[in-house]
């Protein structure tokens, strides 16, 4: 369900590069239970796409089935948006950017989606190293559907209804990192200064960038006895790594307390900068990002930030060597043989 | 045992006979095999060659069914054959079994046969295959390899076939490897000098030179459909491994690298994906169809159940995309390397909920390629899938067909998509308005205006602004108008092709795709009874009033398909609203193609009944 917003724009709004306000990056108004994280992620979307002066047309919104996945209709409003089956959005991802290399891919799924029915998928998204932000609202639990466990729910822990997750949980930020991807983050819905910024980085890395969101359901997973609540994700959250992301000539003050920083200069010229609040923090190493998110996992608390990127990293259309015009616009001349060469194949069968 | 002079006389046969190839499989006899039904085809006379192999790769036996017919009978003929070359001693008895009366059996004779293989009826023709190979050759592999063609060259000299015709093939055969055709014309020698020195030849059957051939191409369907989608534009593929429709891809992907490379920067004009299943497959060639490239995938069997879902929301969200469907022997995994039509109703109404399909369905390579070019601007103007149902004896064995051809005057049809123009004329777009008032709505892609045209695609309902709703009459209104969408489809699509005679025959037949390689044989074979029949072959779904039409004028109506439960007799039914006692139904299920026998046999034994039981009336 979806209503359209009033179009009533103050003004004297404050507008981007482009001269767009913050409100034309807006979507549908939200039909989430007030209090969704996921609107929190919508909105941070929103900001991120303003802030870098990103056309909304030029970005395509991908999702599966879930309550995370009716996120998009809730921004980018004059951006196409394709809501398709059930853990499958990255597949439809992959065909969408194999035919447009141009456009922007903002994937968003949730737990249910990525890490149970399309547990496949996701995996084999990340391998192709398909250019695009990869969101997972991670809640713990099937909202849609009324309360029941995910399979990202951390073992031990209850749901509403008093359910025990019995079995160990999937945590697909070590996932991700283990096939490949070249950015990868976690980051909750609750904190903005943390999320804006990882999603503009995440937009701008050229590569598979994945952020796992914990984002809590406030209607079926926010109670005492849960991992994902409001409350507990408060009182156990830890920060390695945050990012800036500074555009090209221009410079941004970051609003993270200043423990050591470091630059890293992408492909545009434009600069991800990376404040660690722990110094002896790497980056660079996924193996070693493995292991701290287990260990501070361990110790009970949930390690967020920026836990890996690779700069250097390459996509999917590179790999592939593919034409770097757009398939979909390529004309009939550079599709078509014609039928002189069609003759010539004839031949070959006589 | 000693060559032998059969009892009964050799049977006589000229450009009229069946030879069958008995090889254990992963022992290089296919490339040999092939060469023996191109010397067929180069010495002008129609000829037809099918596989009957296993799903394995080493060590299982595996046949190879060649057909020689100046009738242009090219279907399997089904029954024994006249020579058998049998070179697998695991299937050997069943083989000498395979020989008809009269015929002949080629083997090879460096060990002994064993006494209870023998038949007096056949003339055996013994060659020490392996005893010529241990004596010229050092290298195992070549040991092996060349013993098939030895008995190419043996069967040159049995059958009367031109022996330059086989050195220019082996010429062709290895371009650019020309330190591999002094050996191979050797081997051959070989074999033929052995036959000359050894047997009367030629034998009573024979080829003789003719010129029936004109500009027809042998060749299989896959190589057809994947060349047809290089021509049809599609640049974007997801696939997933899957007898027997895996040569589709692996020959478009052949052609892709010779024809589809940019020139002035040498990158690629197409993408291709090996997905993680054929979920993927489809969603990827579905992704890309809404993002405005031609794409498509390919798949058999269980795929096509596992792809189910995500025609639904093609169907549904209505986007276009190619599937080639090479049908295999179902169900579940079925019999992976045998031939069957059994996908009809699974395709035609795949997916939960109300569906319809779009269905195309080539019987010849010449149409396999045709079909699969069409196929990209059916679905660009339906918006939806399209579904070529090949099978595996249209798709993996050589046939003879027509030649592909291509109009360069031909302009490819995207449909109805609005550019950023045509969207600033537009003062209130939507994307599933009927403007035309032909179920066909007009779509714009993602990145095409910065203010208009952008919507959300989704598999939930939806209003004619392509906002999610539950309304009842939002929803009616478009499930109303995605079937009136399939009725423009139904004069969009190839219409059948029907032969009817003046006055009109007592009885009608209706085929489709490989049930009509046997209909020339068996409309002869029944006239021998004094029957004559009419045809129809459906070339697409949804179907047109000619169909209709054509099966109320007769008494007597057959629709031949190679499944049990009669799938395209059911469709006719349920679309056309055909009583069902109007159609008979002739319906094989075996596995291997269909013959001209079984299909008399069962026209026969139908009107029989239907005499007896008038009687006893």
């Amino acid at each position: 369900m979806s209503f359209e917003k009033s179009s009533f724009r103050h003004p004297r709004l404050a507008v981007n590069d482009l001269g767009l306000t913050y409100r034309d990056y807006e979507g549908s108004l939200s039909t989430l239970c007030a209090g969704c994280g996921h609107d929190a992620i919508s909105s941070a979307v929103v900001q991120a796409c303003y802030e870098l002066a990103i056309e909304p047309y030029k970005v395509a919104k991908m999702s599966g089935i879930g309550c995370s996945s009716k996120s998009p209709t809730y921004f980018l409003n004059k951006a196409h948006g394709f809501n398709s089956v059930h853990g499958r959005m990255p597949s439809v991802a992959t065909g969408a950017n194999l035919a447009n290399r141009e456009l922007i891919y903002i994937g968003m799924s949730g737990d249910g989606d990525s890490a149970s029915i399309g547990m496949g998928q996701f995996a084999h998204v990340v391998r192709r190293q398909l250019n695009m932000l990869y969101m997972v609202a991670n809640n713990g639990v099937y909202g849609l559907t009324k309360g029941q466990l995910a399979a990202t729910a951390d073992k031990g822990t209850k749901n509403k209804a008093g359910e025990l997750s019995l079995f160990t949980d999937i945590d697909l930020c070590v996932m991700a990192l283990q096939l490949g991807a070249t950015f990868v983050a976690r980051s909750f819905s609750g904190d903005k200064k943390q999320l804006v910024p990882l999603i503009k980085a995440a937009i701008s890395h050229r590569g598979f960038a994945f952020i796992d969101i914990v984002s809590p359901c406030v209607t079926f997973n926010n109670q005492p006895t849960s991992t994902r609540s409001y409350d507990y994700v408060h009182e156990h959250i830890k920060t390695a790594a945050v990012v800036d992301f500074v555009p090209v000539k221009k410079e941004i003050t970051s609003e993270v307390a200043a423990g050591e920083s470091e630059d890293i200069c992408l492909h545009d010229g434009s600069l991800m900068r990376i404040h660690k609040l722990d110094k002896n923090y790497q980056t660079t190493n996924a193996v070693q990002a493995i292991v701290d998110i287990e260990e501070y996992k361990k110790k009970g608390e949930i390690l967020t930030g920026l836990f890996y990127l690779d700069p250097t990293a390459s996509h999917f259309h590179e790999i592939n060597n593919t034409n770097d015009a757009p398939l979909n616009k390529l004309n009939q001349d550079a599709l078509c043989p014609g039928s002189r060469i069609l003759n010539g194949i004839n031949q070959s069968f006589r | 045992m000693t060559n032998n002079i059969s009892s009964v006389t050799p049977c006589t046969a000229v450009n009229d006979f069946v030879v069958r190839f008995a090889n254990t499989n992963g022992t290089g006899s296919a490339s040999a095999n092939n060469m023996f039904a191109k010397s067929i085809l180069r010495m002008g006379i129609p000829v037809s060659a099918k596989n009957i192999f296993p799903s394995n790769i080493q060590g299982m036996p595996t046949w190879y069914e060649v057909r020689i017919n100046e009738n242009n009978y090219l279907a399997r003929r089904g029954g024994k054959s006249e020579l058998v070359v049998a070179m697998n001693a695991q299937s050997l008895k069943d083989d000498i079994e395979s020989v008809q009366s009269g015929g002949f059996l080629l083997y090879d004779s460096s060990k002994q046969l064993s006494d209870h293989y023998f038949r007096d009826d056949i003339t055996f023709l013994g060659i020490p295959i392996s005893a010529i190979c241990q004596k010229e050759y050092q290298d195992p592999r070549q040991r092996q390899l060349f013993k098939n063609v030895i008995y190419v060259g043996a069967l040159a000299a049995f059958l009367h076939i031109e022996f330059d015709v086989l050195k220019s093939l082996v010429g062709d055969q290895f371009k650019g490897k020309e330190k591999l055709i002094t050996p191979n014309i050797y081997a051959l020698e070989l074999g033929y000098q052995y036959a000359h020195n050894h047997f009367s030849c030629p034998l009573s059957i024979r080829v003789e030179h003719l010129d029936l051939i004109n500009s027809r191409i042998m060749v299989d369907g896959n190589t057809a459909t994947g060349l047809g989608a290089v021509y049809g534009g599609a640049t974007v593929v997801g696939w997933y491994p899957i007898t027997p429709s895996t040569s589709v891809i692996e020959k478009f992907a052949s052609y892709c690298e010779r024809l589809r490379i940019d020139p002035a920067s040498g990158k690629k004009n197409y993408a291709l994906v090996q997905a993680e299943d054929e979920l993927a497959a489809i969603g990827i060639a579905i992704g890309a169809g809404w993002n405005g490239a031609r794409a498509f995938t390919a798949t058999s069997g269980p795929g096509i159940s596992l792809m189910s879902e995500f025609l639904g929301l093609a169907y549904f969200a209505e986007i276009p995309m190619v599937l080639v469907n090479v049908q295999r022997a179902g169900p579940s995994t079925g019999m992976p390397t045998r031939t069957q039509q059994a996908d009809v109703l699974a395709c035609a109404y795949a997916s939960h909920g109300d569906t319809k399909q779009v269905l195309l369905f080539p019987d010849s390579p010449c149409e396999c390629f045709e079909f699969s070019a069409l196929a990209f601007d059916l679905a660009d103007q339906l918006q939806t899938p399209v579904i070529i149902m090949s099978d595996l004896d249209l798709g993996m064995n050589d046939h003879l067909s027509e030649e592909f051809t291509w109009d360069d005057n031909k302009i490819y049809n995207m449909g109805k998509v609005l550019s950023a123009e045509q969207l600033n004329d537009i003062e209130k777009y939507g994307r599933y308005l009927d403007v035309d008032d032909d179920g066909i709505c007009y779509r714009t892609l993602p990145g095409t205006h910065p203010e208009k045209g952008a919507f959300f695609t989704r598999g939930t309902s939806r209003n004619e602004y392509a906002a999610y709703t539950e309304k009842s009459d939002d929803y009616v209104q478009n499930m109303t108008r995605l079937n009136k969408k399939f009725v423009t489809a139904s004069q969009l699509v190839p219409q059948a092709e029907i032969c009817q005679s003046i006055p009109l025959a007592k009885i009608g037949l209706i085929y489709f795709g490989t049930s009509s390689h046997p209909i020339a044989e068996s409309q002869a074979q029944l006239k021998e009874h004094g029957l004559s029949v009419d045809t129809l072959r459906i070339r697409a779904f949804p179907f047109q009033a000619q169909i209709t039409t054509f099966i109320e004028a007769y008494k007597e109506v057959f629709v031949i398909e190679q499944n049990r439960d009669g799938q395209m007799r059911t469709l006719l039914i349920n679309e056309l609203e055909i009583s069902p006692a109007k159609l008979n139904s002739i319906a094989n299920c075996d596995g291997l193609p269909l013959t001209s026998q079984y299909i008399v046999q069962g026209i026969l034994n139908t009107l029989s009944n239907e005499a007896s039981n008038q009687q006893v009336g």
